[in-house]
């Protein structure tokens, strides 16, 4: 099985522990992991924001860079949330005002092959114990993008339930966001943050020392308010709990 | 729509305020967590939720799709049984017409039953410049107008007042519009809603005209469907001499059958309730029973223009239950009033920029006003996707585009002070294009990593006054695989 990653900019940039966990998790299942180096981003902080004419370069560029692999792998419900439901739509209306029907061909063929972790995971490689070992107590947010626009239902929890040590809390209101939203969090600042700021003080209150999500970019957000408060919570992306294992445990 | 909200701050401002007030924010945690709690056990209720849900949408969509045609068919059944029916093309000509008719009665008060269309058109304050007043007869309304204060949920207008808050209006007002508040009145939700009743009554039995809205207006029949909760409603659709009910084009549905599934769903997604306590239906006029005239005025304000929009027509499907506001995270922090119009929450923000258009600052900020989580959608018992017209939007806001105003197609340019904003998605963009120009700026980033300020300057400050900055990795992943894979490759 070889399967392509497209790690996301958010964490080829700032979180590159994620990619390289989903790496050393792949390798163990033994997948072939590729890495075409023309990716960049998606395009979603553009889309998201009204600029959909910006976007487009993007979607051609990352629908170009994994042309030919039938799987895609990401370890971000959101970013795989922008392949799956928009490319389509925005290739669309691109041909439909005129601009060809290439982009609308190369979108419409990469957004099934995509894949967000814990599908790949789950749906792909039929496993749900990966064989991890992580003695901590954690919490787990699902994002919206993952819950609502991806339908992973209870993936990731199956995943976390099979780690070794690991015992899982229930967040209270786990379904609601956390506020982060894209550029959401510095348009809208206060709202950002307050949605935020309950968010941890749920996760706090459950007693977990981990709080942990599959979005880098909900976490960014979290971290920073946990952080900015001084809390002893820390957050981690799912990838490096199901990466980490008794002989090589996460540093 | 009204010129009430006019000069409202943009949404992150006025959201700001609210976030701060912690008695507002208590009181809209409470009772939104409630009713959403309680929505969810109704609707898990039926079996059929999904294709209720699904035929909703369907009428709706087939409607809005012959809207002429049912329009037509509805003025001549209205016309049939005795009513009179008449187009409004916006605002200034509903408020017009409604003004007239009432004069003509004679009369210079009258009662209202709760109504998002006389809102939107701001028909009370219109009516106050012609020396008519208007009395709300809703619970809620009834509490927004005596406290000087402005709707803050679709549903729930006094959403964001507590006992004690309504305790003291009631105490303080009630005499200046009519019977005084009982003495000693305590801020018991049983006693509080007697003195309403018993200020109520009075206007009720004096009325001689009352004004309404309606939830539905079946065209085959030509008959309004109100449905409520309080019988209020019943008390002024039936009880004056002329009824003038003031409604928007898009509340028509072909035929009597399709109330079938609006019944069901409705009540579910708004209150909860299996079925709502009162639903009154009227069909022009019958000798010696209910008012002796009645007059519809047909309301569109916007709404034509909203239907040309082939991704913006969807949100005139809404049947105004506001279950997308009491599950917004966003609502429930902002509260209603830093939306600036009566449509607040997820609804609103997509609403009012099309009724209103995006030239104003706060309708330009409306789509904004979504972190796109779903929530809105997911409950919503038309299924519109609210997400989806919100990006529809914002591309207008921020790239411009064709938009239909009065029925004539014009192109519209962006909106003011979005220029930084798209020079740096221009900039993003072109470092994005380049595989090599992203892997130096991570470098240049990595090799800066020790620098991470606590604050940063210009729109990053909006990050970092509350939250720390990610800290920067000393390697991207890029230059990871490049090291570790590929060289051994």
């Amino acid at each position: 099985m070889r399967a392509a990653l497209f790690v996301t900019c958010v964490n080829d940039a700032l979180y590159p522990r994620t990619g390289i966990a989903v790496v050393r998790l792949l390798e163990r299942l033994g997948v072939t992991v590729d890495f075409p180096a023309a990716q960049t981003c998606c395009g979603q902080p553009q889309y998201n924001t009204g600029y959909r004419h910006e976007a487009e370069p993007l979607v051609r560029r990352t629908a170009e860079a994994f042309a030919g692999h039938p799987y895609v792998v990401t370890p971000s419900g959101s970013c795989a949330a922008m392949i799956r439901e928009h490319y389509p739509r925005i290739g669309r209306r691109a041909a439909a005002e005129g601009r060809g029907g290439e982009l609308a061909a190369l979108a419409r063929e990469l957004a099934p092959r995509v894949y967000e972790l814990t599908e790949f995971l789950v749906d792909v490689l039929g496993v749900t114990d990966v064989g991890a070992y992580f003695p901590h107590t954690v919490t787990y947010h699902p994002s919206c993008h993952g819950l609502r626009g991806l339908g992973l239902g209870d993936r990731p929890r199956r995943l976390l339930t099979a780690v070794r040590g690991l015992e899982l809390v229930e967040l209270p209101g786990a379904e609601e966001c956390c506020g982060f939203g894209g550029t959401f969090a510095v348009k809208n600042p206060d709202v950002s943050a307050a949605m935020g700021t309950d968010k941890t003080a749920a996760a706090a209150a459950t007693g977990a020392r981990v709080l942990c999500g599959a979005d880098n970019s909900c976490l960014a957000h979290l971290d920073g308010l946990l952080r900015r408060a001084r809390s002893p919570l820390r957050t981690l992306h799912l990838a490096e709990i199901l990466a980490a294992t008794e002989e090589e445990p996460l540093s | 729509m009204s010129g009430t909200y006019l000069g409202m701050p943009a949404f992150p401002e006025a959201a700001r305020e609210a976030v701060r007030d912690g008695v507002l924010r208590a009181n809209l945690r409470h009772a939104t967590h409630t009713i959403r709690g309680k929505r969810a056990l109704a609707v898990a209720e039926l079996a059929d939720w999904d294709r209720l849900r699904a035929a909703g949408r369907a009428v709706k969509d087939h409607t809005l799709r012959h809207l002429d045609r049912y329009l037509l068919q509805l003025e001549a059944a209205v016309t049939a049984a005795g009513g009179t029916v008449h187009w409004a093309a916006d605002a200034e000509e509903a408020n017009r017409i409604v003004t007239e008719l009432v004069l003509a009665t004679g009369e210079r008060e009258l009662v209202k039953v709760k109504s998002m269309a006389t809102q939107e058109i701001g028909l009370n304050e219109a009516l106050q410049a012609a020396g008519i007043t208007a009395y709300e007869t809703d619970l809620a309304e009834l509490i927004v107008q005596l406290g000087h204060d402005r709707p803050s949920h679709i549903l729930v207008p006094a959403i964001h007042r507590n006992r004690g808050e309504i305790r003291d209006i009631f105490r303080t007002e009630m005499g200046r519009w009519g019977r005084p508040a009982p003495e000693p009145l305590g801020d018991d939700p049983r006693e509080l809603a007697e003195a309403a009743r018993l200020h109520l009554r009075e206007k009720f039995l004096r009325a001689e005209v009352a004004v309404s809205g309606a939830n539905f207006m079946v065209a085959e029949t030509g008959t309004m469907v109100v449905l409520e909760s309080e019988g209020n409603g019943r008390m002024c659709l039936t009880l004056p001499e002329t009824l003038i009910s003031v409604v928007g084009v898009e509340k028509v549905v072909p035929t009597f059958r399709d109330l079938e599934i609006f019944l069901q769903t409705l009540p579910r997604s708004s209150t909860a309730e299996r079925m709502n306590p009162y639903t009154t239906m009227w069909t022009g006029t019958t000798d010696g029973d209910g008012p002796s005239a009645f007059h519809l005025v047909l309301l569109d304000n916007g709404r034509t223009d909203t239907l040309a929009d082939p991704v913006g027509r969807q949100a005139l499907r809404c049947i105004r239950c506001s279950a997308c506001l009491n599950v917004c995270p966003v609502y429930e922090r902002a509260g209603g009033h830093a939306y600036g119009s009566v449509y607040p929450g997820p609804i609103g923000a997509i609403l009012s920029p099309q009724l209103r258009g995006t030239a104003d600052a706060i309708d330009a900020s409306l789509p904004y006003a979504s972190t796109l989580c779903g929530a809105c959608y997911e409950v919503c018992p038309v299924a519109i996707d609210i997400p989806e017209v919100l990006l529809h939007l914002r591309e207008r806001v921020a790239q411009g585009g064709p938009v239909t105003r009065d029925g004539i197609r014009v192109r519209i340019r962006p909106a003011h002070g979005h220029t930084a904003e798209r020079a740096a998605m221009r900039a993003a963009r072109l470092l994005l294009g380049h595989p090599g120009a992203l892997r130096a700026g991570e470098r240049l980033l990595a090799r800066a990593r020790r620098l991470r300020p606590r604050r940063l300057p210009g729109p990053g400050r909006a990050w970092t006054d509350s939250r720390e900055l990610p800290a920067v990795p000393a390697e991207s992943f890029r230059d990871w695989w490049a090291r570790e894979r590929e060289a051994c490759r």
